[in-house]
């Protein structure tokens, strides 16, 4: 068993965070200088041939956070709601699967949601300054004062997971449960998890529990077990074990070989300067129209854009800021 | 007493091959400590603390419960938060999608909160006292238990037994819950006596 | 449970069959993956789909709904066949070697003295042959032909592998892997533990689904050690504290029994308890019941129980039928027999079988009293809500009150796991409105009714005015007073018999335990199995110290569990007939050569001389019993028989329709689909799902959206045949009636072929209804027989006919 996580502690003095704004490694628009030692990595584990499928995770996840999602449909399988929202940071996916060699009957489940790149597509893709962060330990946190609900960061996102609230017109996803870890609590879904298919500590300490796990599963005729870390977006914070590493898109279209499109960072050079001429007019236009106003023009076009990209045509320039601010 | 926490915590583990490890701080040294303007504040900050039960399933996990208020202070108490209790040797803090949002079920929209009649053939519900809901069900069951106790069978035997009530216990009450419902019950000769293990 | 959840860790192959518990007990769940991952043990899942606990199992076999002990004959037959048999245990630790009596036998499905009008059987030959010493007769060389283990030979004889290809629907090659993996564990240093639940009891054949593995167990020696037992993983939180407690038509606190009319008095009721040992030396510790009896009636009625009325054994009521239990019970109120029915945290429109009928019985009340922290479909039985509750109020003359009551959050107590172990917990929020606890509402129904008895006199009021009720606050006993109670005190000092001048007992102390319990009247006790729970050294389930030692996974520091705060029964079984565990790995208990020590507390007498006294020691041979003698309605060995409506007859006994003893009330016989009748050619079944807890969840929001809308589960094969759509509507309708839902379609169910006939699952979820957060549906009781076990009357919910067909949804009013 991988040690508990000891209760957290609600004394005042006990629950100052552990890392802030001068552990800020990125900042989506922004310049900022990495802090000079690194926190300590951390990482989640998600292992997904211990998970049963429970759903303890977004009980937990909804709980935590006080999420309210809607009450929605069955159809037809197990998975509710059927995608990720901006009240639904974690979903499980279930996937029937019959292994083409054992001709065996697989019920994959994968507990969806942030990766928590060391690369992250999102904030690289932001063009809002500080909406997105990187924490030194990993974790990629959005700051829902600075959003300005454009939707590049599920275009950037290797993994499509961000989502637009209808509500406030930000992004949301998993924090990794920041305000947990700064006090030296793992996050909710891994708190709950049952059978420990979730486990959270150091990046070390999970590469190595991974190894044990694969070992077992080695064992048990799973030839191709193994972690998923994937190289090209840096590593995740948050890590797979598979039963069938060789072929991840099995697991509910988890990709095989995510990386950040090189379009984001050729966006990202116009973004930059974009978001920044933003940031400098909202301060005088009044930045809270975004927040109220529904959707506007900016994001419309930048959709418009974001889909361009995807689609792997190159963003059209711009045109001047002041012009895309009139109400 | 759930002011005696623990904080034991489970040191060794079973055959893993993995020592127990720098989780508890997760590597984060005093010096790496930081005032965090962006991160969240930990909300169960000054909350109280109770140890309970899940009352689902009978693995009977251990939780927390986390409040505002301190019901031993005779203050009211509002739950914020419900959580497993990593010291608990059988969950090890960990729930399942029940347990998990159990403060949802506690603060369940459908929870009752007074005492209702619905009379014969009405169509809705009304209000009713606590004092003249149990003078009514006291008074039902005297009438009934008169009219229709059997005191000796056709062989003449004493049976002393009550039939036409029934009573039908609870699943997660406290056993001293169950006790008292056992004594009350027993002690006016219904044997129309059951629990959800039978089902 | 015989084991603990937290020993399911020590095991090396687990069996869920008859369960799902990675559904239905997640996290108990966690210790058999953690077996897994520690011990490399392997998880065997036989299951009429692949369901979650399937989803990381090892190896998964099929099994049809009702078929259960084809499968677990066959298992045993497979392990006698090929020799794989713990002989050591086998012979010493259970009645293999006691010879039956001339007189019984066995043939085409049916014992001796059965008995075809009173669908019952006379039991008189069902028992040992006992010699002229007064004790059973015994060949410890097993060659009697009249010796228990020839007669389970001869009797498994007919469950083969292909027997249970054709009847379970297994394939055989599935089966004999199952059979392989089992029968690695006869040896000593291997362990297999079983793990199920309402997927064995809820049938008409329920009780010996759960004694066909039991056998299987004791064949193989996994009973009394660390990673085996019989594992019953119970349903809800105090499940089985309020069985312990004996809260059912016919027991008293710790499985004592409520007298029948066959027992008019005191002597009469304790002459057939108490059984002496049926073999030299050994224990039979129920020849302790009267003490228990006694202190319990001290408890209940304090002065008034005296040695001259014998303990106010005329308080009691006496039984007329075996018992008063729920079907029996809605089957009068139906009949208009019943007036008032109280509903105290139970939800039974939802919980029993046919709703239809429930509803109709619901009607024909009186009165209705419902306590309960939530609404409930039955406190609304009479509220119109279209095609989910069609009814007339104004036809609907029953009152109804309904109580609010307080929830786990808000209340002070101690629950039963499982695993016996008694938790107290402290409340963490104060009650909504005018929520009272149960304690409170009991408190004031008693005190009320008293009053009104004392007052105007009426129908036999010695019971309830001398109900002791001797608590500070009449009106709201404490737990703590309560628990104290149960627990037992001494109620006047108690003399050396020896030494007159030394005090043993003294007045006003509590119990240490249930072996401090006396039968002269000196000392009360609620409920003998939980004595131990709160002693002079204060409350012990609220103990909290979760150390372990050895790693063995026992926690005897942590809360108190019964009996004596034993946490695996009949370890006295870990070890062989010198003392010495089978597997040194895994001690339990050890003979020291003056005394068993070790990580438990022992389950024999800790001077008990391990060739002497034999490990089952609440039963007279003190053994463990392959076979029952008398103890079953149904038979001293399980037999298939088919569920009351099955897609076939039955092949080893065709003309026995159910089970042959399961009681039907006269008007449900036509209520059942013919055998194989095609108006109703798909096997249903009913079962939970992980997202949901019964009827309660369906009140929280989270869990709504987790699992929002009732559906079934079907095949590829059975959608294609009937046309229907993933996700789209079906009606599924048996006899009784009928429901809408949503059609999961899944590659986890597949046809079987069962006699040579194809079969289709349809499965359903049990957690809609029409109160609360998610979706309305209905409740998968519209559609279930009102039948129950043959033993203990638990509802045949797992094993029905049904028809299903495309669908456009419910017509919403």
């Amino acid at each position: 068993m991988f040690p508990a996580i000891p209760n957290p502690n609600v004394a005042t003095d006990a629950a100052a965070p552990r890392f802030g704004e001068k552990d800020i490694l990125r900042r989506s628009a922004s310049t900022v200088t990495p802090p000079a030692t690194r926190l300590t990595e951390v990482a989640k584990l998600i292992d997904v041939s211990k998970c049963i499928g429970c759903k303890a995770c977004q009980a937990a996840c909804l709980e935590w956070n006080n999420l309210t999602e809607e009450i929605g449909f069955n159809h037809g399988i197990y998975t509710n709601p059927m995608d990720l929202t901006p009240d639904t940071f974690t979903l499980m996916r279930f996937t029937e699967w019959v292994n083409p060699e054992t001709e065996n009957l697989e019920w994959l489940i994968r507990k969806d949601g942030c990766m928590h790149c060391e690369d992250p597509g999102c904030l690289k893709a932001c063009p809002a300054p500080g909406a997105i962060v990187q924490y030194s330990n990993g974790i990629v946190d959005f700051q829902h004062d600075n959003c300005i609900g454009c939707g590049y960061c599920i275009k950037g996102c290797p993994f499509n997971i961000p989502r637009i609230s209808k509500v406030d017109h930000t992004a949301y996803k998993c924090t990794l449960c920041s305000d947990r870890v700064a006090v030296g609590q793992g996050p909710a879904c891994q708190k709950a998890c049952p059978t420990q298919a979730i486990v959270f500590g150091t990046k070390d300490e999970m590469k190595e529990w991974a190894d044990f796990r694969i070992k077992d599963l080695k064992s048990r005729g799973f030839e191709n077990a193994g972690l998923y870390d994937p190289p090209g977006v840096g590593g995740t914070h948050v890590m797979y074990v598979l039963h069938h590493a060789d072929t991840p898109s099995i697991y509910a279209g988890l990709p095989d070989n995510p990386r950040i499109s090189p379009l984001v960072d050729a966006w990202k050079g116009v973004t930059k300067y974009v978001g920044l001429a933003v940031m400098g007019f909202a301060a005088a236009a009044g930045f809270l129209h975004y927040v109220v106003a529904g959707p506007n023009k900016v994001s419309e076009e930048d959709e418009e854009n974001a889909e361009r990209l995807a689609d792997g045509a190159p963003p059209p320039t711009p045109a001047g800021p002041v012009e895309r601010r009139t109400p | 007493m759930n002011m005696e926490l623990s904080r034991r915590t489970f040191l060794k583990t079973t055959g893993a091959g993995l020592a127990g490890t720098t989780l508890g701080a997760f590597g984060f040294s005093e010096a790496e400590a930081a005032v965090a303007a962006d991160v969240k504040p930990f909300h169960l900050v000054n909350t109280t603390e109770a140890r309970n039960t899940c009352t689902y399933c009978s693995v009977a996990c251990g939780i927390i419960i986390y409040s505002k208020g301190d019901l031993r202070k005779g203050e009211k108490a509002d739950i914020v938060h419900i959580e497993g209790d990593a010291d608990h040797p059988t969950n090890r803090g960990t729930l399942c999608p029940k347990g998990a949002a159990l403060r949802d079920i506690v603060k369940s929209p459908t929870r009752l909160t007074q005492p209702m009649i619905r009379k014969a053939g009405s169509n809705t519900f009304e209000a009713i006292s606590w004092d003249a809901a149990l003078d009514k069900i006291a008074r039902a069951m005297k009438d009934d238990r008169d009219a229709n106790f059997v005191a000796t069978n056709s062989d003449g035997v004493t049976v002393n037994r009550w039939l036409t009530t029934g009573f039908l216990a609870a699943s997660a009450t406290t056993n001293e819950t169950a006790f008292a419902t056992y004594k009350v019950v027993r002690s006016t000769g219904i044997l129309a006596f059951d629990n959800q293990a039978r089902v | 449970m015989t084991n603990a959840w937290t020993d399911i860790k020590n095991t090396d192959l687990v069996v869920i069959m008859g369960g799902n518990a990675a559904e239905a007990h997640p996290c108990g769940f966690k210790w058999v993956t953690e077996a897994k991952a520690n011990r490399g043990a392997k998880l065997i899942v036989v299951d009429p789909r692949y369901n979650r606990s399937a989803s990381v199992a090892d190896f998964y076999a099929p099994i049809r709904q009702g078929s259960d002990i084809v499968f677990l004959m066959a298992l045993i037959n497979h392990c006698i066949s090929h020799d794989k048999v713990q002989w050591d245990y086998v012979k010493p630790f259970t009645n293999a070697s006691f010879v039956v009596r001339e007189g019984y036998g066995y043939q085409d499905g049916l014992f001796t003295g059965y008995d075809e009008e009173k669908r019952d059987y006379n039991r008189d030959s069902w028992e040992y042959e006992i010699g002229p010493d007064g004790y059973a007769v015994v060949d410890e060389t097993l060659q009697n032909p009249r010796c228990v283990w020839n007669l389970l030979k001869q009797h498994v004889a007919i469950y083969t592998p292909e027997m249970v290809e054709r009847v379970c629907g297994t394939p055989k090659d599935a089966f004999l892997k199952v059979a392989e993996m089992v029968a690695e564990c006869s040896t000593p240093t291997k362990t297999m533990t079983s793990m199920y639940a309402l997927g064995w009891t809820q049938h008409s054949k329920g009780a010996q689904n759960i004694r066909g593995m039991a056998m299987l167990q004791l064949i193989l020696g996994n009973i009394g050690v660390r990673g085996g037992g019989m594992n019953a993983l119970r349903g809800h939180s105090n499940i089985q504290g309020l069985t312990d407690l004996g809260l059912m038509s016919n027991l008293i606190p710790g499985y004592l029994n409520i007298p029948t009319q066959k027992e008019p008095d005191f002597t009469t009721y304790m002459s057939t308890r108490a059984f002496k040992p049926l073999r030299p030396n050994q224990t039979s510790y129920w020849q302790n019941y009267r003490k228990f009896f006694v202190s319990f009636m001290k408890s209940m009625y304090g002065p008034a129980a005296t040695k001259e009325n014998d303990w106010a054994y005329s308080y009691l009521p006496k039984l007329d039928v075996a018992s008063y239990d729920v079907l029996r019970v809605f089957d009068m109120m139906k009949q208009g027999k019943v007036n008032l029915y109280f509903c105290q945290g139970f939800n039974p429109l939802q919980a029993f079988p046919d709703k239809g009928k429930l509803a109709a019985g619901l009607a024909k009340l009186k009165m209705l009293v419902i306590m309960d922290p939530l609404e409930t479909e039955t406190a609304r039985f009479w509220e119109d809500h279209g095609t989910f509750n069609k009814v007339s109020p104004a036809d609907i003359k029953t009152e109804v009150i309904q109580l609010p009551t307080t929830c786990f959050a808000e209340d002070e107590g101690s629950l039963v796991n499982s695993g016996r172990w008694l938790q107290w917990h402290w409340p963490g929020g104060s009650p909504p409105g005018e929520a009272k606890t149960d304690i409170w509402i009991m408190a004031q129904i008693h005190l009320r009714l008293k009053e009104l008895y004392k007052k105007e006199g009426g129908a036999f009021p010695d019971p309830i005015v001398n109900l002791n009720w001797s608590y500070k606050d009449p009106g709201e006993p404490t737990p703590e007073e309560l628990a104290k109670e149960m627990n037992g005190s001494v109620l006047v000092d108690v003399f050396d018999p020896a030494d007159p001048t030394k005090k043993i007992l003294e007045a006003g102390k509590q119990l240490s335990g249930f072996g401090q319990m006396r039968d002269d009247g000196t000392t009360a006790g609620g409920c003998w199995i939980f004595s131990g729970c709160w002693t002079e050294a204060g409350n012990m389930m609220a103990r909290r110290d979760n150390s372990d030692p050895g790693d063995a996974g026992m926690f005897l520091k942590w809360s108190f569990s019964w009996p004596a705060n034993r946490r695996v029964l009949y370890n006295r079984a870990s070890c062989d007939l010198d003392g010495k565990p089978w597997d040194p790995s895994r001690k339990l208990i050890e003979w020291d050569g003056a005394k068993w020590t070790g990580y438990d507390v022992p389950d024999i007498a800790p001077t008990a001389k391990p060739r002497d006294v034999g490990p089952f020691i609440m039963n007279p041979e003190g053994t463990s019993r392959l076979w029952v003698r008398k103890m079953m309605r149904d038979g001293p060995f399980p037999v298939h028989y088919e569920p009351f409506e099955s897609p076939v007859a039955n092949v080893i006994a065709p003309k026995i329709r159910g089970n042959p003893v399961a009681r039907v009330f006269k008007d449900d016989w036509k209520s059942f689909a013919d055998i194989g009748d095609p108006n109703f050619p798909y096997a249903g079944t009913s079962y939970r799902l992980t997202e949901h807890f019964h009827y309660w969840t369906k009140n929280n929001h989270v869990n709504s959206v987790l699992q929002p809308e009732q559906f079934v589960e079907i095949s590829e094969e059975l959608a294609k045949e009937k046309g229907i759509a993933l996700g789209g509507w079906v009606r599924v309708w048996s006899k009784r009636g009928e429901l809408y839902a949503k059609a999961v379609v899944t590659k986890r169910i597949k046809p079987m072929t069962i006699d040579g006939k194809t079969v289709h699952i349809v499965g359903v979820p049990i957690h809609w209804g029409f109160v609360g957060s998610a979706r309305k549906g209905f409740p998968a009781n519209t559609l279930t027989p009102f039948v129950g076990d043959a033993n203990i009357e638990t509802p045949e919910f797992k094993a029905f006919m049904v028809n299903i067909e495309p669908s456009t949804g419910p017509v919403v009013a």
